[in-house]
């Protein structure tokens, strides 16, 4: 058990216990290429004024999100900030939903009310979608709370970004968690820039280290595969199944597209993020290793791509063509009616 | 010359306590520092101890003693050999001007007066013929333990609730009743403890959030409304939040502007929250218990100086008040006076002294602010073509100029006279016990006001 208490450690090579099956590796690739082709597609619908707002797109971290949750069962509950839609996708909320709700339609995961930053699925155990930097974080330990309270065997995994890291709030909760050993993973996104502002310029220290003062155990991974992700997160929730309280891992991640579609990405330079593309792509590496193990070949791998654009078009078309929630809609949901 | 030991006040509300124990007996010899005696009050036991050294030459008031008022001698110390026939007369004899001291200190709280005497007839009152007296502290711990055996999910948490008995008592006995699972001791963290409360409603559960005042929910303030109120309709409907935030609220007495603010107008700008405010006992444990079983967040503002006020509450286990209805504590037909909270004793006080003038003065207890109940406040405006709005709050923007807003929607061919707003001065609430009370409505201004409205001098 390389993850103990009052330990912070940088890996190296992943622990993997054992390589995931070839069933299993063809599910990231697929996982990881839906969302890949989703994100373009809402991208694109934002281009074309179709998707309003606030959208934050998760191209170039898909490894984090589909590793971790490789280790979830169905007890277990997520939350994230409002760079969102991977982790829907991950949860396995229908890619429809989530894009007519980005189009704003009655379709949506939230009728439309909710947007980019604000969709739900109580069913998946997927609870948001928050658009207040680090708002995620008490409200994520707190569900930990609830399946410590309710004994239900589960954990949440509470996704942040590495801008979040330097809220307040997310010490009060590092300070609980650790206090009351709650079952909470803390997973930090870190792909490097807090908007605009690089994490050098904004963090002190090692972000997988901002537990140790509170004895969680930390860890920092490479994101940007898969399998490193899958076999730290592995570990981390077994210690956390134990009831050992909760782990921060710190995925050393990249995202390729601006902050938001808004955001030009100015502070750096297009080297940079061609050399991450071509060098650290989570799912070309995958397909790499797919076809050097003989699990796919070319051809077998373009019907996977296949049949993910075809769920990524029908989405986009139920998008576009749901009708805009009923003006009656405007006052319904303020409160439950008890 | 014999120095007299006085009764020492263990808050800045406290105006008379228990002499529980005397630890030092006539003749014993005294230093500094020495634990003379302890006294309790609802709240809280403590040590008196000796600042004098000599030898104790007379106990003044015997323990056992209840309701001593701060200030009263309780016993002399002196030189050994000293007579304590020198020590000044005993307690009993000037009680009368002790009791006048202690009220300088404190702010201006009229003893409540029985809103049922002259209040009209209600749906509420089947429940008053049995009834207990009980302070408005009991009460919300009644109310709160009572809903914890009736729902396995819900529980308290906040700094000070369980161990300690709650900062101020109202969780008095619920750890041992319990358990540390659902009594819970947080830090001080109130930003993370609520947010953590959130996803726990969110995870199921029906949290019981307690602030040790209502000031240190501005840390927290964020989680109240974006992630509280505004889930429900941002998930399309998916996502309620049930949870109680709950704790004192409004000035108690000289803690400074930062420990003394009224949040009603705050929390009731939001859709998506309930805000309720009792005055009585009664109200204070139907609302509590409607509180917990509301499945929508509800802000639930209570009164440090009202907690220790006794009124009759209902036995009956199923008395519970429902959110949004505002009560008529007592009629009348020249003037309506609206408020909530502490401000409901201050307006009886004022209605008992506009009738000695002919003023037949309503008033209406809002309970709820949100939703707030425009019917009630209306039929009584539309009879009286009056209305007076009474708050702790400020005036900008505050409850008081909602109902002027809503007399103006709802009755404006019915008033006889602009509305008027009594409510705290526009500025933070000062330390000084003559500016204090220069800074908060008292009853004489409700009465000014009403005169102004009725067109009398």
């Amino acid at each position: 058990m390389a993850v103990t208490k009052r330990r912070t450690t940088r890996s190296a090579a992943p622990a993997a216990p054992t390589l995931p099956s070839k069933e299993e590796l063809i599910r990231y690739y697929r996982e990881m290429l839906l969302i890949r082709r989703f994100e373009e597609k809402a991208g694109q619908l934002y281009g074309m004024g179709l998707i309003g707002g606030f959208c934050h797109l998760y191209i170039g971290q898909e490894a984090v999100v589909v590793g971790i949750q490789s280790c979830m069962t169905e007890a277990d509950s997520v939350i994230t900030s409002y760079r969102d839609h991977g982790h829907m996708l991950a949860c396995g909320m229908e890619s429809k939903g989530v894009m007519a709700e980005l189009t704003g339609r009655a379709g949506g995961y939230s009728k439309g009310k909710g947007g980019s930053m604000h969709m739900f699925s109580r069913e998946k155990k997927f609870y948001g979608g928050h658009g207040i930097v680090a708002a995620q974080v008490p409200i994520g330990a707190g569900l930990g709370f609830a399946h410590k309270y309710n004994k239900d065997g589960g954990f949440n995994a509470c996704y942040m970004g590495d801008g979040a890291i330097n809220q307040g709030q997310v010490y009060e909760t590092f300070n609980m968690a650790a206090l009351w050993k709650l079952p909470t993973l803390f997973v930090i996104e870190n792909n490097k820039y807090a908007m605009g502002t690089a994490q050098a310029r904004a963090s002190a220290g090692e972000l997988f280290q901002r537990g140790s003062a509170y004895g969680i155990p930390g860890k920092q991974v490479n994101g940007m595969d898969v399998l490193e992700v899958r076999a730290a997160a592995h570990e981390a929730i077994e210690y956390i199944r134990a009831g050992n309280g909760p782990v921060i891992l710190e995925m050393q991640t990249y995202r390729y597209r601006g902050h938001s579609m808004s955001d030009p990405a100015k502070y750096r330079t297009k080297e940079e993020v061609n050399k991450m593309r071509s060098e650290s792509d989570p799912i070309d590496n995958l397909k790499k290793l797919l076809l050097e193990q003989g699990y796919a070949d070319e051809e077998s791998l373009k019907v996977v791509d296949r049949e993910v654009k075809d769920i990524v078009t029908e989405a986009a078309d139920f998008a576009t063509t749901s009708p805009e929630p009923d003006p009656s809609e405007l006052w319904t949901d303020v409160l439950v009616e008890a | 010359m014999p120095v007299q030991v006085l009764m020492p006040a263990l808050s800045p509300t406290m105006t008379e306590g228990k002499l529980a124990k005397w630890l030092k007996k006539e003749g014993d010899t005294v230093k500094s520092g020495d634990v003379l005696a302890e006294i309790e009050t609802d709240k809280a036991t403590m040590e008196v101890e000796a600042v004098d050294e000599g030898t104790l030459l007379k106990i003044l008031v015997p323990e056992g003693t209840e309701n001593v008022a701060v200030n009263t001698p309780i016993a002399s110390i002196g030189e050994e050999g000293e007579s304590a026939e020198t020590a000044p007369a005993a307690a009993a004899a000037k009680p009368t001007e002790v009791k006048q001291e202690a009220t300088v200190s404190t702010p201006s709280t009229p003893a409540p007066v029985p809103p049922q005497a002259k209040a009209p007839e209600s749906d509420e009152d089947k429940y008053f013929k049995d009834v207990k007296t009980q302070t408005v502290r009991e009460a919300l711990r009644d109310a709160m333990a009572e809903e914890m055996r009736r729902d396995p999910t819900v529980f308290l948490m906040g700094e000070e609730v369980a161990e300690y008995q709650g900062a101020y008592k109202i969780s008095q006995g619920m750890l041992q009743e319990f358990g540390a699972d659902r009594v819970i001791d947080t830090p001080i963290t109130e930003h993370g403890f609520a947010g953590l409360a959130v996803g726990a409603a969110f995870g199921g559960l029906r949290p019981i959030v307690e602030f040790m005042t209502m000031n240190f929910s501005m840390q927290a303030i964020d989680h109240i409304i974006n992630s509280a109120a505004k889930t429900l309709y941002m998930s399309g409907g998916q996502m309620g939040c049930p949870i109680v935030f709950r704790g004192p609220n409004g000035a108690a007495a000289r803690v400074g502007a930062q420990h003394s603010q009224d949040y009603a107008s705050w929390y009731g700008h939001v859709p998506g929250l309930k805000v309720v405010a009792p005055y009585s006992a009664a109200d204070a444990k139907g609302l509590m218990k409607a509180a917990i079983r509301d499945p929508n967040p509800v802000v639930f503002l209570e009164n440090e100086i009202v907690y220790g006020h006794s009124f009759p509450v209902p036995t009956d286990p199923d008395f519970i008040v429902p959110i949004g209805k505002a009560k008529v504590v007592r009629a009348g037909t020249d003037v309506t006076i609206v408020t909530y909270s502490i401000c409901v004793a201050h307006a009886l006080a004022a209605a008992e002294t506009l009738a000695e003038q002919g003023i037949s003065a309503e008033v209406i207890d809002l309970r709820t602010i949100r939703p707030l109940d425009v019917e009630t406040v209306m039929a009584s405006v539309k009879k009286t073509n009056r209305l007076v709005a009474v708050e702790e709050g400020w005036a900008f923007a505050g409850i008081g100029s909602e109902l002027a807003a809503l007399a103006m929607e709802h009755a404006f061919d019915y008033l006889d006279a602009p509305v008027v707003r009594v409510t705290a001065k526009d500025v933070p609430l000062p330390y000084a016990a003559n500016l204090e009370k220069l800074a908060l409505p008292q009853p004489h201004d409700i009465v000014d006001a009403v005169k102004s409205v009725t067109y009398k001098k």
